[in-house]
């Protein structure tokens, strides 16, 4: 059994905000963990942590057997993570194909341009996208950013893969498509952490789940015993109601 | 399959307006037409240089004229206090210039936006204080060339020539460099961070080396373009070295054009120069050339931004295949 991620007792704040507290957990090699909670719980930022957006004022974070508090998150890339933003950030006036060369250009495999090329047109279709390789990343409509920014870091052929709610603003078909993608992209063995609040997408697609509530981990396991952790239904859900119809849709 | 073939016919289309514009005034030997193109070809490889930094990799410098000053200053000296041959001049003068942007790189470029702009007009005038201040560069005075050193180039006369062809290629090389890097996967980096420098970073882009890079880059150029000029010139003075006008004009004619694109730059110096000689010789516009050049970027930003290159490629889509 190896852990491709360790974090450990990982604070981070923000001025008088303590954004994580005494976060811990270990990442096996090909799971898919789902990172779930409120909004504003922390989620996003553990992900900033891990790859060396923010440094994390205690803690260590071991990722591939190194300790990698105070990498940048070049330096986190170029050991094999990639990551999707909760916001789409496409590369504007580049073109799709171009955005996805990108990833797969500085990544840690470090492909030249002939090679990401081919990588960039082997990914637009396994993402999904339908437009047009020269078309304007800009020009795309939401759902198509998302498998944009999905490809884009897939391009890269990572280890671990950070994707923050990429089905969030889709809709049910194509986050069924989106679902269909992720589980390819494990079929690959590339360790996933997601986070989402889509929690029959969560439910069905990781191995394991960890929930954050104000920057603390209140609950980790199997999704089905989770979702039936009182503190977790007390705290993420706050009423009964949506409480029933989590554990409905799950 | 042939390489060359590969090349977009934009790149052939720009080496052919700077090719047109530096063989102009060869067949007829006729001065006063070569020190018009030569004004041009200086435009066209100082808007070219800054459209590295600017165009490719997204940061607005108003320094651009310190690597030219520099550099101009560096060959001044070489070649009136040790008799250097005017290629080694050229060669140190680009070597300093782009040492000082790898130095100055290290320091200023992780300011983003704004505040990196500001900082590169400091960094002008303190280089102007400086030199002004610096005794082997003649202080306030600056160097003056003994007439003696154009000798070697068979008299003044003939060295204007020998100056003239030496901009010529280095407007080609400029052009077709500029054109590499924008295809390199180095220029794919630049433009990442031009469009978002915290996901280039998270893609994994070194951005500290790779801006640092685009800087020197963007520096080398200038720095021998300032030895030639100054060169011909005769003498180099603080004052002239370090214009922050040139570099308002240099950054005008970029946004003229297009910036990001090959040939935006090159159209960008030859209208925006064929203007300022029309002011010129204006009696009303004389001294009103930055006037001018601040309302017309004021009319660029607000109308096109883009740039004249870059509003055609987005308004002609069969434009794309010949303009780069
Ligand atoms: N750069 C920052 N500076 C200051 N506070 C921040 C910063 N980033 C996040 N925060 C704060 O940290 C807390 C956690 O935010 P985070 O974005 O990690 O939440 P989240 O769990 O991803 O929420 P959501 O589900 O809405 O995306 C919030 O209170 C947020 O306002
Ligand atoms: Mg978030």
């Amino acid at each position: 059994m190896t852990h491709i991620l360790e974090v450990d007792r990982v604070g981070k704040r923000f001025g008088g905000l303590q954004a994580l507290t005494n976060i811990t957990f270990n990442l096996e090699e090909g799971e898919i963990l789902g990172l779930i909670g409120p909004n504003g719980a922390g989620k996003t930022t553990l992900f900033n942590t891990i790859n060396g957006v923010y440094s994390p004022e205690e803690g260590t974070i071991l990722f591939r057997g190194k300790n990698v508090v105070g990498h940048k998150p070049y330096e986190m890339a170029k050991m094999g993570m990639s990551r999707t933003h909760q916001i789409v950030r496409p590369l504007k006036d580049l073109t799709v194909r171009e955005n996805i060369m990108a990833g797969a250009c500085f990544g840690h495999e470090n492909h030249n341009l002939l090679a990401a090329g081919r990588i960039a047109d082997e990914m637009m279709g396994f993402a999904g996208i339908k437009a047009k390789p020269d078309q304007l990343a800009g020009s795309l409509n939401v759902a198509q950013k998302k498998r944009l920014e999905m490809a884009r870091a897939l391009a890269a052929h990572p280890k671990l893969l950070l994707l923050d709610e990429v089905l969030a603003g889709l809709t049910p078909s194509e986050i069924d498509g989106m679902i269909k993608t992720i589980l390819d992209i494990r079929k690959q063995g590339v360790t996933i952490i997601m986070i989402e609040h889509v929690m029959k997408a969560i439910m069905n697609v990781s191995d394991h789940l960890l929930v954050l509530d104000y920057g603390q981990k209140i609950a980790e396991g199997q999704p089905e015993e989770v979702v039936h952790n009182e503190r977790v239904v007390e705290a993420y859900l706050g009423d009964p109601n949506m409480a029933r119809r989590l554990m409905e849709e799950a | 399959m042939n390489k060359i073939a590969s090349f977009h016919p934009g790149l052939w289309l720009a080496l052919a307006v700077v090719a047109a514009i530096g063989i102009w005034p060869i067949p007829a030997q006729d001065a006063a037409l070569r020190e018009v193109s030569f004004t041009v070809l200086i435009a066209i490889v100082m808007a070219t240089s800054l459209n590295v930094l600017m165009g490719y990799t997204g940061y607005v410098s108003f320094g651009h004229v310190v690597f030219y000053g520099l550099g101009g200053y560096v060959g001044m000296y070489l070649l009136n206090d040790y008799h250097a041959p005017l290629p080694l001049a050229i060669l140190a003068g680009g070597a300093a210039a782009g040492l000082l942007a790898f130095l100055l790189g290290k320091a200023i470029l992780k300011l983003r936006g704004a505040y990196f702009a500001l900082v590169t007009i400091g960094v002008n005038e303190a280089m102007r204080t400086f030199i002004s201040n610096f005794e082997p560069f003649g202080a306030s005075t600056g160097i003056a060339l003994q007439f003696s050193v154009y000798g070697a180039y068979g008299g003044a006369k003939q060295a204007l020539w020998v100056v003239y062809y030496t901009i010529v290629g280095l407007a080609l090389f400029g052009v077709l460099a500029s054109y590499l890097i924008r295809h390199s996967k180095f220029g794919l980096g630049l433009m990442t961070i031009r469009e978002d420098e915290d996901a280039a970073e998270v893609m994994g882009i070194v951005t500290p080396n790779t801006k640092t890079l685009a800087f020197v880059a963007s520096a080398i150029l200038p720095g021998m373009v300032g030895v030639l000029f100054f060169f011909k010139n005769g003498n180099v003075e603080p004052g002239d070295a370090f214009r922050l006008g040139v570099s308002i004009e240099t950054l005008v004619m970029i946004m003229l054009g297009g910036q990001g694109t090959v040939m935006g730059p090159i159209l960008g110096a030859l209208g925006y120069q064929r203007l300022r000689g029309f002011l010129l010789t204006s009696p009303i516009f004389k001294n009103a050339q930055l006037v001018v050049a601040g309302i017309l970027l004021l009319l660029i930003v607000l109308f096109i931004p883009a740039g004249a290159v870059g509003w055609l490629r987005q308004r002609f889509a069969w434009l794309r295949k010949v303009l780069a």
